[in-house]
């Protein structure tokens, strides 16, 4: 009741008298609020109740400890280490961390990709703006599945790995995927980590030092040339005092396969590239809309105050456009997250093409699609919840300053 | 909890949901595969054809006296074991290998198996690959949930060798990427790979390894709560197969039914009364004869045009290890 006394102390003192008055709204309003819940809660009691009931009759047994099981089943890639000995746990890890992977590559894919053909479609250049246009209405108005085939198909056009395209020296493509060779880093670690240390440092001296610039003499540092020059200085410093072995791993063709090196399988890179140009399609036409929404009289204003049509741009518009594509953007990153449960047609080990492995051995069904549920809701309300905070806490407060 | 009206008796020979709801609707849903050549796939016609089919017509035949009573539900290896489950199909004749798990943990009762597979390879002629042990390293297509996805990994391990698996849900679309080129084998069930090559762009380019890496005995899935349904699914395989023993077809049970032979009058249901034992017409097993047919006609009639092997489905006394008990 505490709750309710912070604004109207006598409807407060009302509610707390023995007989609670009907004629009263809030009383009213607090009472049927408290009867959804309560339908709602023995609602999903009697579900659960009878779905239990119903298991135990059919004599499917269930609960949670099919996870700590050996699987049986191979897995083909991963950033973690698998075999068929291990856990159904440690298989949907994978699958989780295949699906985070894929996710949020393609949403730096599908932003950067976005920005550029929002913008291109605003060109004057009527050449580039039509080709964006084609380019949105294409990608846009077709199925997702269908494109996921369709790149797939693509890329299984390619030779196979007897007759892979030797593109530089290395670098091989086939229609399993895109060889590479690899940097290797033996040992000297202490000169690298130093190294990184100092630059981590360097990053905001610089950025104070030109700000004071700036404001003593009104034009600050250059400070994007200055850190990568120093990143150069410091990388060869570590290499020049610890004597790395450094050593460059090429991709052979041993056997049935390339071996050593880096490798992007057909599946990662056909997904990655599906999802990533699926949502650059509705992200461009977001951020075209966010550009449109600033005023004219904006970009006037900054140049009348003597700002460079680029400062104008990054000072003034895009600050003000940002508002307006940020909330629009993130839905558009938890679709991209989510479709990316598309992989099981064209065989990426995604979370969802491992649960239904694990569905399918363990006939585990209801276990196994809530565990998936939960995890896709964690990861969606976690990329909410960050969107939310770079909404309020960097694009928010520039609200009302500038408006007019 | 209590348990709706009709699964309140436990006596389970009373108490027969799944017959008492067959013959209500006047017909037997049946589960099968989306199109798996031989065992269960529409013809041209859209009549669905193949061995796994015609186990449902003959039940259908034993139950309702008419074979083309029966209504089938396409179902992918993911959705099988819910659909029967959950009640929607009435049986699962759907390429299933037995196996504990899917008898004791899901519950599923296997009364009979129909046909002995195991899992094989299917590779480019081109590798020069002459047996599995050559596959070190190599690149697999498999599809998933099936009991080929555990074979390849437990051989594998078992023999130190390394694979790379790629697994695509629809079959269709992991055959045409190991055509292509994306795999060096394809794993499938034995009897499955002959269909496999007979798609291929050049089926003259792939090799089908003589090898088989497991056991695989098929059968159709009911649930346990009806006794009296898991014996009629039972027995009308056991008819099919002890029918073709008899040297009983489709096209001689009409005479049989004038012979002296004991065993023959009984299976017609002259004599002994098992029909009505089993709650059926008396000539139950001669109407799946007769509308069906018998295990070797059924196999000549769906998988033999594949260029299927019978193999270890041919009767015990033909050096087959098919041996049911008689109807006596």
């Amino acid at each position: 009741m505490s709750v309710l006394c912070a604004d109207d102390a006598a409807a407060t003192r009302t509610l707390l008298r023995p007989r609670l008055s009907w004629s009263k709204p809030r009383t009213r309003a607090i009472f049927l609020q408290l009867m959804v819940v309560a339908v709602a809660c023995a609602i999903m009691t009697m579900v659960a109740i009878q779905t239990a009931a119903n298991l135990r009759q059919r004599g499917i047994a269930s609960g949670f400890d099919f996870l700590s099981r050996a699987t049986g089943f191979e897995i083909s890639a991963g950033p973690l280490s698998y075999s068929s000995r291990d856990t159904y746990i440690r298989a949907l890890e994978l699958g989780l961390l295949n699906t985070l992977r894929v996710a949020l590559l393609g949403i730096l894919l599908a932003t950067g990709l976005g920005l550029l053909i929002g913008i291109t479609r605003l060109s004057n250049i009527w050449v580039i703006s039509t080709m964006s246009r084609a380019y949105v209405e294409i990608l846009r108005n077709t199925p997702l599945l269908l494109q996921l085939l369709f790149w797939y198909s693509l890329s299984q056009a390619l030779p196979g790995p007897h007759a892979a395209l030797h593109l530089f020296p290395g670098v091989f493509l086939c229609l399993r995927g895109l060889f590479l060779p690899s940097l290797v880093w033996h040992e000297g670690y202490l000169g690298l980590s130093g190294a990184l240390l100092a630059f981590a440092i360097l990053i905001p001296l610089v950025r104070t030092r030109s700000r004071q610039r700036r404001e003593r003499k009104g034009r600050g540092l250059p400070t994007t040339l200055l850190l990568a020059g120093a990143a150069v200085v410091l990388l060869s410093a570590a290499i020049a005092i610890d004597r790395p072995g450094l050593t460059i791993e090429r991709p052979v063709l041993i056997g049935f396969d390339f071996h050593g090196g880096m490798s992007i399988s057909s599946e990662f890179a056909t997904l990655l590239i599906g999802l990533s140009t699926y949502t650059a399609a509705f992200i461009g036409e977001i951020v075209r809309g966010g550009f449109l929404a600033v005023d004219k009289g904006q970009t006037e204003a900054a140049a009348v105050l003597g700002l460079s049509r680029r400062k104008a741009l990054r000072l003034v518009v895009l600050p003000q456009a940002l508002r307006v594509i940020i909330p629009p953007t993130t839905s558009q990153f938890l679709n991209l997250f989510k479709n990316s449960s598309l992989a099981v047609a064209i065989g990426y080990p995604d979370l969802i093409s491992i649960t239904s492995a694990t569905l399918n051995q363990t006939g585990q069904a209801i276990e196994a699609i809530t565990l998936a549920m939960i995890f896709y809701l964690a990861i969606s309300l976690t990329i909410s919840l960050i969107m939310n905070f770079y909404n309020t806490a960097i694009v928010s407060p520039e609200r009302g300053g500038h408006n007019s | 909890m209590e348990a709706p009206p009709g699964h309140a008796q436990t006596h389970h020979s009373s108490a027969t949901p799944t017959l008492d709801g067959v013959r209500r609707k006047g017909f037997v849903q049946c589960g099968v595969t989306t199109g798996v050549a031989g065992f269960s796939a529409p013809d041209a016609h859209g009549q669905w054809r193949g061995l796994d089919v015609d186990v449902c017509r003959a039940i259908a035949a034993a139950v309702l006296g008419d074979a083309t009573k029966v209504r089938f539900t396409p179902l992918t290896a993911a959705q099988r074991f819910i659909a029967l489950q959950s009640g929607e199909i009435d049986v699962l004749s759907r390429i299933t290998t037995i196996t504990f798990q899917r008898d004791v943990q899901l519950g599923i009762e296997f009364p009979a198996s129909d046909w002995y597979d195991g899992t094989g390879f299917i590779v480019h002629k081109r590798l020069h690959v002459k047996s599995v042990k050559d596959l070190d390293g190599a690149t697999i297509c498999l599809s998933p949930g099936t009991t080929n996805e555990v074979d390849v990994a437990d051989y594998f391990r078992k023999n130190n060798l390394k694979f790379t698996p790629v697994v695509i849900e629809r079959l269709e679309d992991g055959t045409n990427a190991y055509f292509a080129g994306r795999c060096d084998a394809f794993s499938q069930d034995r009897s499955n790979l002959a269909a496999v090559r007979a798609r291929a762009p050049n089926p003259g380019d792939h090799v089908i390894l003589s090898e088989v890496i497991s056991k695989a005995p098929f059968g159709p899935g009911v649930m346990p709560n009806d006794l009296r349904w898991m014996e009629i699914v039972r027995w009308s395989v056991y008819a099919m197969i002890d029918a073709e023993e008899l040297g009983l077809s489709s096209k001689t049970i009409e005479q049989a039914l004038a012979s002296n032979d004991p065993n023959v009058q009984r299976f017609v249901g002259k004599t002994s009364g098992f029909g009505a034992m089993l709650g059926v017409d008396a000539d139950w097993a001669f109407k799946i004869v007769k509308q069906v047919g018998n295990y070797a006609e059924i196999f000549d009639r769906n998988l033999k045009p594949l260029g299927v092997e019978r193999g270890l489905n041919r009767l015990w006394k033909d050096g087959g290890i098919l041996y049911v008990p008689d109807l006596r």
